[in-house]
């Protein structure tokens, strides 16, 4: 293993504490931009989601990891973003200015939503997050002279200086890293920032962050607009990505598979919602799969191990019925939300530090290291 | 003048059953500081056991109705020992979470049991009309206004007058400190989530004749019965009540008095209204922390 010797306090916030960093994030760069030349459509359109929803995972990490404020409103600003970039396209407004217009738009409207924010705590918040996105999605269905109601609307293709990039090209993919790229190194550079330090702050304990002179109401409101600002350029490229938007879309279910995308990724790390992002987007592949080859693949098994054909078809056809079932997908979230958050509340970031560690302190690895404390003490009620 | 009468026992009808949800969530609120974003779903749940035993076994409405309420109880029971008793003490934020997934489970599970269909359970309620003067009632309306009445009253009685009760009051205060005093809070806490079940499911039957049942019921009230319990002030249960009495009394009017689409945005807009101007709601304790 690697020591890593700080002599300094600018070694606490480098961005990459050592030069093996550099090389497997560069890897792992490389392996991205070649991408679409090696995979085929279906998954660079898989990957392009993967982008954007881990864009989101990111903007929601600043506010609910870092700063600690639940929001289960982050669909209400992908719709935003997304509508606002609609309705200006339809006035020929170039993409960087209504990309830029989005952002700001949609940052403006969660500092808004931050304000009342501020006297609301843990389950209030959430409910107020929910109402506003639930607001919005009713404003959606009704502003007909703006959004098309229920109707939606189309998104043309997008185009850059002139270049028309459809949604389906490398040069799309591109873009969409290029703008989880720069979300994140941007998200680690705040975190290093007095700013990132205050919202940790902030999460950890306000009453201390306040005697420490942090102004709490200011960054609470800060840290909802910058994390709606970059929903809201997420939503942009998700109005492209799907090329039609209507108010359906954004609905509750969106906001909580954003936070399932921070949840199983683990609420602390940025790696985290990379993960969870792929997890979301690859579980309707995974449950075509099952629909698809599962049946054939049970029913061969059944078959070495002695199984009479009979059987075998039958076999096939109990597990086709079970995996087309229409409620599968929503039972397996529920599942897998309830298990991680009983068994690995941490999240799949927090399994690989697990098992570097183990690694790392071979014979004397201690199980408690990550063990979580129960405070039955602290009520949130008075606090 | 007539019509507005009519909208507001409609009103209060449905604000009543969003009141029985929200009283879910007040209880286990109240006992454990947990708020259960799966009442809504257990309510689901209850209705479609009862139409089970009532509609496909064929039996008696008030046995079924028993059936259902008890058979809630001991799941609700197991849904506390299996999700909520190991992560209890843990931030709030991870037992949001772990009910969301068990709500969005239940829903999809029932759905996948008992079909996308609406169903409809038949209740001796569900004919007849109180003729007042030129004004109509239907039974089925009276009947959730009556219940929600005596199950409060028994609620109340039960919280203030009986051993538990005050045990669970108790722990609410202070789960640890409860503990240190002989309160079994373990098995307290089982208790609250069989009760919050139970009278999930009596709002669930109840409901069933007037909107009918189907796998998405759950969320649509749940949602519902958030504002109410929040405008309540989570933690009091005539809070919750009379919360749910607004909220529907506000939709109903706004159904009937505004323009289209203001029906399901109004509860949400009072509710914010409201956080804004009072966060701890309109009943609920403001309670200071000493330094």
């Amino acid at each position: 293993m690697r020591f890593l010797f700080k002599t300094s306090y600018d070694d606490d916030i480098k961005l990459f504490p050592h030069s093996g960093y550099v090389v497997s994030y560069g890897i792992l760069l490389a392996l991205l931009l070649i991408a679409p030349y090696v995979l085929s459509s279906y998954l660079m359109s898989q990957l392009v989601f993967v982008c954007i929803y881990a864009t989101v995972g990111v903007a929601l990490l600043i506010l609910t990891g870092f700063t600690g404020q639940a929001s289960l409103g982050h669909a209400a600003f992908l719709a935003i973003g997304a509508y606002t970039a609609a309705y200006l396209q339809k006035y020929n407004v170039p993409f960087p200015v209504y990309f830029l217009a989005a952002g700001a738009l949609t940052g403006l409207i969660g500092a808004m939503v931050g304000f009342p924010a501020l006297r609301l705590q843990g389950i209030y918040l959430v409910i107020a997050t929910i109402s506003f996105a639930l607001i919005v999605e009713e404003i959606l269905a009704r502003w007909e002279s703006v959004t098309n109601g229920n109707e939606g609307m189309r998104v043309k293709t997008l185009s850059l200086l002139g270049v028309p990039v459809p949604r389906d090209s490398p040069a799309f993919y591109f873009l969409c890293l290029a703008v989880l790229v720069l979300t994140i190194v941007g998200t680690l550079n705040l975190l290093r920032s007095p700013t990132g330090r205050a919202f940790v702050a902030i999460r950890d304990s306000e009453t201390a962050a306040r005697s420490m002179g942090v102004n709490v109401a200011l960054y609470k409101v800060k840290s909802f607009a910058i994390s709606a600002a970059i929903t809201g350029f997420a939503g942009v490229l998700f109005a492209h990505k799907l090329s039609f938007i209507s108010p359906e879309m954004f609905t509750l279910q969106l906001s909580i598979e954003f936070i399932i995308v921070i949840l199983i990724g683990g609420t602390f790390s940025l790696h985290g919602a990379v993960l969870g992002a792929i997890f979301i987007v690859m579980i309707d592949p995974f449950l075509t799969y099952l629909k698809d080859d599962m049946p054939g693949i049970i029913a061969g098994i059944a078959a070495t191990f002695g199984a009479g054909s009979a059987t075998a078809a039958n076999v096939q056809s109990k597990v086709a019925a079970f995996a087309s079932l229409n409620g599968l997908k929503g039972a397996i979230y529920g599942i897998i939300i309830v298990l991680f958050v009983l068994f690995e509340p941490l999240g799949l970031y927090g399994r690989w530090l697990k098992i570097k560690l183990f690694f790392q302190l071979f014979p004397l690895y201690k199980r408690a290291t990550f063990k979580r404390q129960k405070i039955y003490v602290k009520s949130e009620r008075n606090r | 003048m007539l019509d507005f009468v009519q909208q507001l026992v409609s009103g209060v009808a449905l604000g009543c059953v969003y009141g029985l949800i929200a009283l879910g969530f007040v209880l286990v609120y109240k006992a454990t500081e947990v708020v259960n974003f799966a009442q809504g779903d257990l309510m689901m749940l209850g209705g479609f056991f009862a139409f089970t035993f009532i509609g496909m076994l064929g039996l008696n409405y008030w046995i079924g109705f028993a059936g259902a309420v008890a058979a809630m109880a001991l799941f609700g029971m197991l849904a506390e020992r299996v999700v909520v008793r190991p992560i209890l003490g843990y931030p709030q934020f991870s037992i949001i979470m772990a009910t969301i997934g068990l709500g969005y489970f239940l829903r999809s599970v029932a759905g996948m049991i008992w079909g996308t269909d609406d169903l409809k359970i038949e209740t001796p309620f569900s004919q007849g009309v109180l003729r007042v003067g030129s004004l109509v009632l239907a039974y089925d309306k009276l009947s959730v206004i009556a219940a929600t009445m005596i199950l409060c009253t028994l609620l109340w009685l039960f919280f203030n007058k009986t051993t538990l009760g005050t045990a669970m009051r108790a722990s609410s205060e202070n789960m640890l400190a409860a503990y240190y005093m002989g309160i079994p809070v373990k098995r307290v806490v089982s208790v609250v989530w069989a009760i919050s079940a139970a009278v999930a499911t009596c709002a669930g039957v109840l409901l069933a004749p007037i909107t009918f049942i189907h796998s998405n019921v759950g969320l649509v009230l749940g949602l519902k019965a958030f504002p109410a319990a929040v405008l309540g002030g989570f933690g009091s249960i005539p809070g919750a009540v009379v919360g749910g009495v607004l909220i529907g009394v506000i939709e109903s009017m706004a159904g009937f008095y505004l323009a289209e689409g203001w029906k399901d945005v109004a509860p949400y807009v009072v509710l914010l209204a409201v956080l804004l101007l009072k966060p701890e709601g309109l009943f609920g304790l403001h309670v200071r922390k000493k330094v």
